[in-house]
């Protein structure tokens, strides 16, 4: 059945596009229900369209993969979803196919793509595909009623909220919602975060917490750690959370205040094997109907307006409109901090061993 | 046929002393011929890596290949007095040039590294490199004040060494200036002395833990029947066959807090349901995983020499009037003690470059110096320190080995 089906989506593709032999790239993203949202939303429509056949592959953020499969001159991912900070750093370093974005499809009432994206979304290498935000969720068995957590000061309150948290192993959005939590309006975060003191000022809020923390490195392990009881409390991407009440009826509820969003955006590292049909496949999953019909499969905001007017409900439970779960939601967006990317570029380095040797202490 | 004082020749009338030399070359050169392809993996798979990495780890040509107009200029600056529009004029040229070509983001994480923030600067500025003219200074200035920063061409300055000592001197916590002078790291960025320390602290402990646990169990394998001691040598050998990820994790199954011997100490009330003891995901979970692991490679060599100790020699100790203890002592001992050394090196070696275990059950203060290698190398990039790390790593093994050979002798060593 399978080798029929995939012969005759061949088949069909020769005859629309009259092209030769059908190929497979390797498609790498940040696995679990974010990676089954892409699948469902992108790759299964563009196989059934192009006969092309892909190869789905986790990682876990970060360039590493793609720098020492350029730099050994041995690359074998295709397209990469990596974030906006890493986009624009691998850039930056070579190790990414520049992108001309006349490659992208304009929006179904003909606007076109570069006016259709949000503002940011398009870079010299790499097109953002979703927002995603960085949040921290509660247990709702755990805090009740008046008693819940409702702000970004009560993550680093554990007189008043007792019980470990998770947090990523990274400074980045941990320094951010620190600030956020020491009172430091969302407009002023990085202002501050550029100064010594506004450091210092940040880690210290971390400090109140540090004894308590359990660190996560994997997008999947954060509503794990919540299942487990292993924390009370802990950040996460939004989408993951959203997946586990959705999905798997968990007891998790997403507190918005100071949420981080950010884009994730697809890059194709230089010399991909299969760089004409890894464009072709950015295109065609960065379009308007794409980016709507991934939406009702995870809680991330399509990058595309026109996408956001089509958002619909759950996949497999209407009742849930997935508009109301967007990081972009009105009522969620209130206290937003926007990731600068290039804040990150510039200070990842210095900030990285400033965390590690806090870290270490 | 050849009287006493000639040389005595063979058949064919060589002198047989050359004749024998041939063939005795010849014999050589086979066998040097078979261990060739050893020879050529180890140089191709062992030496020239490690010779690369040490090469990563002073070498960074990247500034000074993609911005050499400035590179030649900036070695004649002394980095104190006010910069000239001759530095400036030669950083614009070459930031026109490294703009064209894609190069200016790679320049310019380069320079970010010695002074953060400086990447934007570098990035905006040559997007604007192309139309600025003359006075240049004052144009840099214009765009961006820190150009008008003595730090910022200090950064410049350290960056264009080819060959620099920088990421050595910071994978010892110490920072290298723009002048040459070598200053401490603030204290908020030190870490990897405290980790090397750590590391060689962990390192001393795993390899005493095995010594003190290993010693008894090779004596008893070496000293019963054979048909026993070869079902208990299988008891050790298991754990040794088996996947080092196996049996870390089955460590973390057993540790934690909500594990198989924290449920036991609360059943038989040593603690109770709110204060388990935290036993992994820290220094002890480390400790107690590693030194399991590495049980195997101090109870292998001890057993191999003990099993050639004859005990008759023990035997006869004691019939002259020796106790046990002094027997013991005196006479067995000494005679283990190769066994001893090759095990204590041989764990020791290999538990100063573990970095999965830590990683798995270490938390926070569990974490090791390869640890921070595999940061560098996945994380942050910075290929550079990772390099220079693991010279460093490199060097307190070679020292060990050193003083290990000063203090028992490396010929004293027996692997079996």
């Amino acid at each position: 059945m399978k080798i029929t089906s995939v012969f005759a989506g061949a088949a069909v593709a020769a005859l629309v596009a009259g092209a030769a032999s059908a190929g497979t790239i390797t498609v790498v993203s940040w696995g679990g229900a974010y990676t089954k949202s892409q699948v469902e939303a992108y790759h299964k429509p563009w196989m059934a369209k192009t006969g092309n056949k892909i190869i789905s592959e986790d990682y876990n953020g970060g360039l590493s993969e793609v720098k020492s499969q350029v730099e050994a001159g041995n690359v074998t991912w295709d397209i990469v979803d990596v974030e906006m900070s890493d986009a624009v750093r691998g850039c930056d370093e070579g190790l990414l196919e520049p992108i001309d974005p006349s490659i992208l499809p304009p929006a179904p009432d003909g606007t076109p793509a570069t006016k259709d994206f949000i503002p940011g979304a398009i870079t010299d290498c790499g097109v953002a595909n979703i927002v995603w935000s960085t949040i921290y969720a509660y247990d709702t068995t755990k805090f009740k009623g008046d008693n819940a957590p409702k702000t970004i000061a009560d993550f680093f309150d554990t007189k008043k909220f007792p019980g470990k948290r998770g947090m990523r192993k990274t400074p980045k959005a941990n320094l951010e919602m620190a600030l956020a939590a020491d009172g430091v309006p969302a407009d002023q975060i990085y202002k501050v975060l550029g100064t010594p003191e506004g450091v210092d000022r940040a880690f210290k809020v971390l400090d109140r917490i540090k004894n308590d923390v359990v660190w996560w490195e994997a997008g999947a392990q954060p509503p794990q750690l919540l299942a487990d009881g292993e924390v009370a409390m802990t950040t996460a991407y939004n989408g993951r959370i959203f997946n586990a009440v959705a999905a798997e009826k968990k007891p998790f509820k997403i507190v918005w205040d100071a949420q981080i969003f950010d884009f994730d955006v697809w890059v194709i590292p230089k010399g991909a094997p299969n760089k004409d049909l890894a464009m072709d496949f950015l295109a065609f999953s960065t379009a308007t109907k794409q980016l709507a019909a991934q939406a009702s499969w995870i809680s991330y905001g399509p990058a595309r307006k026109s996408a956001n007017k089509l958002i619909g409900t759950y996949h497999s439970d209407p009742s849930i409109d997935m508009k109301a779960q967007m990081p972009t939601a009105p009522e969620n967006f209130k206290t937003a901090i926007q990731n600068d990317f290039e804040f990150w570029a510039d200070h990842q380095d210095e900030l990285n061993d400033r965390f590690n040797a806090w870290l270490a202490k | 046929m050849s009287d006493a004082t000639g040389p005595i020749v063979t058949a064919d009338g060589v002198p047989l002393k050359r004749k024998l030399a041939q063939a005795m070359f010849r014999s050589r050169a086979r066998a040097f011929g078979l261990a060739l392809p050893l020879l050529a993996f180890i140089i191709v798979a062992f030496i020239i890596p490690i010779l690369t990495l040490l090469y990563r780890g002073v070498h960074d040509p990247r500034f000074a290949q993609f911005m050499p107009r400035t590179t030649a200029i900036i070695q004649k600056w002394d980095t104190k007095s006010p910069v000239t529009e001759e530095m400036a004029a030669a950083l614009v040229a070459d930031m026109v040039v490294a703009r064209k070509e894609r190069t200016i983001g790679q320049v310019a994480t380069r320079v970010n590294r010695e002074l953060p923030g400086t990447r934007s600067l570098f990035t905006s500025t040559a997007r604007k490199a192309k139309k600025m003219k003359p006075p240049y200074l004052e144009a840099l200035i214009k765009k961006d004040r820190k150009w008008g920063d003595n730090a910022t061409w200090q950064a410049i300055k350290i960056t264009a060494k080819t060959y620099t000592p920088a990421y050595l001197l910071q994978a010892v916590d110490l920072k290298y200036n723009a002048d040459g002078s070598i200053t401490r790291q603030p204290e908020r960025y030190r870490i990897y002395l405290k980790l090397l320390i750590r590391t060689m602290r962990i390192s001393l402990i795993v390899t005493l833990a095995t010594l003190v646990l290993g010693y008894p169990v090779a004596y008893l394998l070496s000293t019963l029947p054979v048909r026993t001691s070869n079902m208990l040598l299988i008891l050790v050998l298991l754990p040794f066959w088996t996947s080092l990820l196996v049996r870390t994790t089955s460590w973390i199954a057993i540790l934690q807090s909500e594990g198989v011997l924290n449920n036991l100490f609360v059943l038989f009330g040593i603690t109770t349901d709110q204060q388990r003891f935290s036993m992994i995901y820290n220094e002890t979970g480390v400790l107690i995983a590693m030194t399991h692991i590495l049980l195997p490679f101090m109870i292998l060599p001890l057993y191999s020499v003990m099993k050639t100790i004859p005990p008759s020699y023990v035997r006869a100790a004691k019939s002259m009037g020796a106790r046990p203890a002094t027997a013991f002592w005196r006479v067995y001992f000494p005679q283990s003690v190769p066994g001893i050394g090759a095990g204590a090196l041989l764990v020791f070696i290999l538990a100063i470059g573990y970095y999965i275990t830590p990683a798995l059950v270490g938390g926070e203060d569990g974490q090791m110096i390869s640890n921070m290698i595999d940061f560098h190398m996945r994380k942050s990039l910075n290929w550079n320190l990772a390099a220079a790390l693991g010279a460093v790593l490199l060097v307190v093994v070679l020292f060990f080995f050193w003083l290990y050979d000063r203090l028992v002798g490396i010929d004293n060593m027996k692997l079996g």
